[in-house]
């Protein structure tokens, strides 16, 4: 399994190294550093050297890599190394050179629990919050009574949730996010749409409450013969371990003991009868070799109580694109020279409403005979209270045996950012 | 400060000073001391003269402190064998703490720090930590019997801990369960290398085997619905090794893992494909249906990795493929989700392009082709090439499809990208080869970019079109006498296509083409190349004694082409199915080709090829007596395209059989193969083509000497065909390069 753990920076200068076994030696990250960092065409995420295999992630600036030196299961070792990131975020923010130099101590700590002889071991992170602390929140847990009950809870059963957890006001608050794929055709036809949903829930409920959780799944409309015209079809649902897989494998109940706080409940897949939440009609007009002409209407396919907001369109110019001036009426556009592309970001849409765009690129004359390759329109923008797929949370139940009353939030958001692409 | 420890204390530098404040009576200066050190530690500067005074501090009542200075002591023990000595004590103390964290701390500390004396004192505590009423403990416990074993595995066997972890299995705590089992999983790797390398003897490596029977399976189902996603993962590499005893039991296996799909972790996703995959095999055909419903519910999961983070996504798309040539049912009317995006990493676009190939079929083809079409102009060349290779594919593989590909390619070559063109010539040579004399309105347009061409297997692509259809292009001598001109410039690739071409006009036309004839085999029969010069002096002996013969041999009918279904043979891909999630199976190639395992892994490779080759033979000699023409002569040819994780050329080639390892081929696998046909090869080998490929036809070709060319091809052929399916991407078969053999046959 995983030999060795390191982290690198954008030199290519050991941040962070960690073995877990004698079959590498530390000199190893000069390897690293001649063949992945300073090379200019990595064309994969694992490079394999002799029998020493090199697995990264690119992440901010630096490099995250796990070295193996057998036939390691690479689907679990990038998985891994993801859940380090997700851990170190949570525990300080964000992920990058500096904070990984202000704590180190702490990264080592952490990579020492969660990695033991190259297997990974407990990861989760409001676990590992209870004893591997910040300065800044100390917790004592050098009480014996205290610590037993922890690594009871990290070994046990439900080995993301403590018993002993008390509030006040019992909440439960649920996030449902759909991140919408497009990809149009430059005909205006829907090569590919489906959402990407994620539904995140943070729970303060006391004691070990169980939750039953239900969505207008198709599936378990259809079977208990309810009229469901807004049924959606999930085409797959992954869950937090904390879900009862097997409840779900024979008739579809989500039934789980949450851990305390914010985590992701489940993801899902849906392809089919996705709402397009923005409509992009572009023109895009090249007059000669000299001028490229656009005309862009964004138009909002919603109900209009909702709106969309954060809109930001990246229209590409060609590469020898000298100047482009832009006219629009909503919002504001500017040409970006740097990324060959007219940045159009327009604070709120409301729906039915539309906005459009005018601009004209001017071209420098060049040599080159090819043709322009006219990568896509690209479109980042999140609407509140809709989702594309047509999901709903119909209900969340709580049952706790000294029966408590909880309040439940339900929030939907429609985003898409860097996967929502017109061709033109 | 004093100045403790065997070297003597430098006065002055960062050391000094952090040996004067790991001695200070203040506890927070001496803390933030030990994390200096640990800072210097980690960038590389050598600290292991402060080893008596971070010592000092393992005593603590701060468990912060308590791990950095086993951090340290982890680092160094190995240099300071005699005051690791010092810290035994402590550890002991700690392994008996009342706090279980650090119970277990101590414990999986002292397994980490590798020195003789401290392994000595290792095994008390341990003893005790496996039988831990905690299972904090237990579970860490249990891995560090893996660790002792790796170190003196005889220290484990001795002292009962492997059959105590045997025991754990059968733990009431989950966690507990995974561990053993990841442990006993170490314990078998290790003792198989150590075995090989003959460090262990067999009777050593039967102590530690453990054998999964019913009532652990029962055990492992249990424990897989509780642990954690990482223990998951343990128990299913488990269930996949394990032989269900009978039909009945695969059934309950499969059914029991079917959940874990619906898991958030990719891997416990691609972990339970796996079990499901080897048991699925084993299931009784009555129950087709359960069969029908497994891989329908595989299905969804494995899309819905295609929206992971794109490394993950890679290790996804990289098994993906391999399901795929297993079950070429498991993604149907799936392609969408292929399709590329435009900031999807290069790695993962090609490996997208991949899958698309294999998913096309009649029903989505036209969505393919203007998908292919839009990835041909886009900024990656690499990418912008391997979209057009896929259109030739799409042709060759969908007969109904081939008019509109042409159309495609047509419109790709009118865009006069140079390396567009050069990539749609010889492309469309393929097309040509699959379906002769259907598109030869076109040639006119593939000649008016004749000046585009600077690459050797597009100008070769489009001189063996040329020389195919001389009869019908009026101006074939004035084409082809441009290449004659610069004859001596080319490669040698392009040369023996121009000699060819150039040949098969002068069949075609012998009454104006006797002067340019003249010329290319004066050029040629002066070349360097002993294979332009050989193959020269071939046609020019075979022209001046009977023409009829050189006919017969230039103007050979072909075989048909066809995409090869896998990339790996049969046998490697039910070794890679039962290794998916693997970096093996993410290469396509198994363990054995690049994890190092000395002699004996290249041994048994060689056997296993020996074996592979001879059943190739039978099958390749029940062709010829079939009466067959081979048909996948030239997927052979596909090796040298390609690239990325594959060892280019003849390497890959061979590296695809079932476990050739590079060992192998470093030395020389044309010995092998020689061996096999016989002594004769060599004699031929001189005569054989320019690129390695033709080399090995050349060495088999004189086998089959007495029989017509049909054996020939036939022999070629279980190389081609049977036991080296092409390595990567199923690219079509390129006739120029192997046409040589055709046509070098028909002497024989």
């Amino acid at each position: 399994m995983i030999s060795g753990f390191f982290i690198f920076n954008q030199k290519g200068e050991v941040l962070i190294t960690r073995l877990y076994r004698t079959d590498i030696k530390r000199s190893i990250s000069e390897v690293f550093r001649i063949h992945v960092v300073s090379s200019a065409d990595v064309r994969s995420p694992i490079v394999t050297l002799g029998s020493t295999s090199f697995l990264h992630v690119r992440h901010n600036n630096i490099y995250v890599l796990a070295i193996t030196k057998n036939n390691a299961n690479a689907a679990l070792i990038f998985e891994f190394l993801y859940r380090f990131i997700s851990i170190s975020r949570s525990y300080f923010g964000k992920l990058d050179e500096e904070s990984v130099k202000n704590n180190f101590v702490l990264i080592y700590e952490l990579i020492d629990e969660i990695l033991d002889f190259g297997y990974p071991q407990t990861s989760e992170i409001d676990t590992l919050k209870a004893y591997i602390t910040t300065e800044a929140a100390r917790s004592e847990v050098t009480d014996i009574g205290e610590s037993s009950k922890l690594t009871t809870q990290m070994t046990g059963a439900v080995s993301w949730r403590r018993g002993d957890i008390k509030y006040k006001k019992n909440e439960a608050f649920v996030d449902v996010v759909e991140n919408v794929n497009l990809l149009m055709s430059a005909k205006g036809t829907v090569l590919r749409a489906d959402v990407d949903g994620q539904i995140l829930m943070r729970a303060y409920l006391s004691g070990m409450p169980e939750c039953k959780f239900g969505l207008n799944d198709k599936l378990v409309l259809d079977k208990a013969e309810r009229a469901a015209d807004n049924a959606v079809r999930l085409d797959d649902c992954q869950f937090h371990q904390c879900v009862q897989l097997g409840a779900w494998g024979s008739d579809r109940t989500i039934s789980f003991i949450p851990p305390d706080g914010e985590f992701e409940l489940m993801k899902y897949r849906s392809t089919s009868d996705v709402h397009l939440p923005l409509r992009v009609h572009p023109t895009v007009t090249e007059i000669g070799t000299t001028q490229v002409q656009y005309s862009i209407t964004v138009k909002a396919g919603f109900n209009s109580k909702l709106s969309a907001t954060n809109i930001v369109l990246r229209i590409p110019t060609p590469l020898n694109a000298t100047m482009a001036s832009c006219k629009t009426a909503s919002g504001k556009a500017k040409y970006v020279p740097a990324e060959n592309v007219i940045v159009w970001k327009i604070p709120r849409i409301q729906g039915g409403s539309e906005a459009t765009l005018t601009a004209a690129a001017d071209l420098a004359a060049t040599t080159t005979r090819q043709a322009w390759a006219r990568p896509p329109i690209d479109v980042d923008f999140q609407v509140l209270m809709f989702t594309a797929s047509g999901l709903l949370v119909r209900f969340l139940k709580v049952y706790e045996k000294s029966g408590y009353h909880s309040v439940k939030w339900v929030r939907y958001l429609t985003r898409a950012s860097g996967t929502y692409q017109i061709r033109f | 400060m004093s100045s403790s420890g065997a070297r003597a204390a430098p006065k002055k530098g960062e050391n000094y000073e952090l040996r004067a404040d790991l001695n200070s009576e203040y506890r927070d200066k001496r803390k933030d001391a030990i994390k200096r050190v640990i800072a210097n530690m980690t960038v590389g500067k050598d600290v292991s003269g402060l080893f008596p005074d971070v010592l000092k501090n393992m005593q603590t009542e701060d468990l912060e402190q308590k791990k950095l200075v086993y951090l340290y002591l982890m680092n160094y023990a190995k240099t300071q064998p005699e005051l690791v000595i010092l810290a035994v004590n402590t550890f002991v103390r700690d392994s008996d703490d009342a706090n279980p964290l650090i119970r277990a701390l101590s414990i999986r500390t002292m397994a980490c720090l590798r020195a003789e004396k401290i392994i000595d004192y290792l095994s008390p505590p341990l003893q005790k930590a496996l039988v831990d009423e905690h299972p904090y403990v237990r579970k860490t416990a249990a891995i560090c019997v893996a660790k002792l074993y790796d170190l003196k595995p005889e220290l484990a066997i001795d002292n009962g801990f492997i059959d105590t972890l045997k025991e754990m299995v059968g733990d009431a705590n989950p966690m507990v369960v995974a561990n053993a089992v990841t442990a006993l999983m170490d314990i078998h790797i290790t003792s198989q290398n150590m075995l090989e390398s003959g460090a262990e003897t067999p009777e050593g490596v039967a102590k530690v085997t453990w054998q999964i029977n019913s009532a652990i399976l029962n055990k492992l189902l249990i424990a897989l619905n509780e642990c954690s996603e990482w223990g998951r993962v343990a128990i299913l590499t488990q269930l996949g090794r394990y032989k269900a005893v009978d039909e009945r039991e695969s059934e309950h296996i499969c059914e029991r893992v079917v959940p874990q799909l619906q898991h958030a972790n990719g891997s416990v996703v691609l972990a339970a494909v796996k079990v499901i995959m080897i048991h699925m095999k084993h299931i009784s055909s009555e129950r087709a249906d359960l069969e029908k419903q497994l891989i329908r519910k595989m299905a969804p999961p494995l899309v819905t990795l295609v929206s992971s983070a794109p490394e993950v996504q890679w290790v996804a798309l990289r098994n993906i493929n391999l399901l795929l040539q297993k079950r070429d049912d498991l993604l149907q009317n799936e392609m969408r989700v292929f399709f590329c995006k435009y900031n999807d990493p290069p790695y993962v676009k090609v490996e997208k392009l991949a899958i698309m190939v294999r998913l096309a079929g009649e029903n989505n083809v036209d969505t393919f082709l203007s998908e292919l079409r839009e990835y041909a102009s886009e900024v990656d060349v690499d990418f912008v090439r391997r979209s057009i290779k896929a259109i030739g594919q799409c042709a060759i593989k969908i007969e109904s499809s081939a008019e509109r590909c042409v159309g495609v390619l047509m419109d790709l070559i009118n865009t006069r990208v140079s390396y567009v063109v050069q990539e749609a010539v010889v492309v469309m040579k393929d097309i040509f080869r699959k379906y002769p004399s259907t598109y030869e309105g076109v040639i006119p347009t593939l000649c008016a970019n004749l000046e585009e061409l600077d690459e050797p297997e597009a100008k070769a692509s489009l001189i063996w079109i040329i020389g195919e259809y001389a009869e019908k292009i009026d101006n074939a001598e004035e084409l082809l006498g441009i290449f004659v001109d610069s004859f001596t410039e080319d490669a040698y690739l392009v040369q023996l296509q121009t000699l060819t071409a150039v040949v098969k006009l002068f069949l075609k036309r012998p009454d104006r083409s006797q002067p340019i004839l003249q010329r290319v085999l004066d050029l040629a029969t002066k070349c360097d190349s002993p294979d332009v010069r050989d193959r020269a002096y071939i046609y020019w002996r075979l022209l001046s004694t009977d023409t009829s013969a050189a006919r017969a041999v230039v103007m050979a009918h072909r075989p048909a082409i066809s995409l090869p279904r896998t990339t790996v043979s049969p046998a490697v891909l039910e070794e890679l199915i039962s290794d998916i999630g693997s970096l093996a199976s993410v290469y396509h190639k198994p363990a054995e080709t690049f994890v190092g395992k000395g002699r004996m892994g290249a041994e048994s490779m060689k056997k296993s090829i020996l074996e592979d080759e001879v059943q190739a033979r039978e099958a390749a000699i029940q062709k010829v007596a079939a009466g067959q023409v081979a048909e996948n002569l030239l997927d052979f040819d596909d090796a040298p395209a390609v690239e990325g994780v594959a060892p280019s050329g003849i390497a890959a080639a061979v590296a695809s059989t079932p476990g050739v390892s590079k060992v192998l081929t470093s030395s020389n696998p044309l010995d092998d193969l020689v061996s096999i046909f016989g002594a004769g090869g060599t004699a031929a080998a001189a005569s054989s083509g320019g690129n390695d490929l033709a080399g090995l036809g050349g060495i088999v070709s004189p086998v089959s000497t007495a029989p017509p060319p049909g054996q020939g091809l036939a022999g070629l052929d279980m190389f081609g065909g049977a036991s080296l399916p092409a390595a990567a991407a199923p690219t079509p078969a390129k006739p120029p390069a192997t046409q040589p053999q055709d046509d070098l046959l028909g002497l024989f």
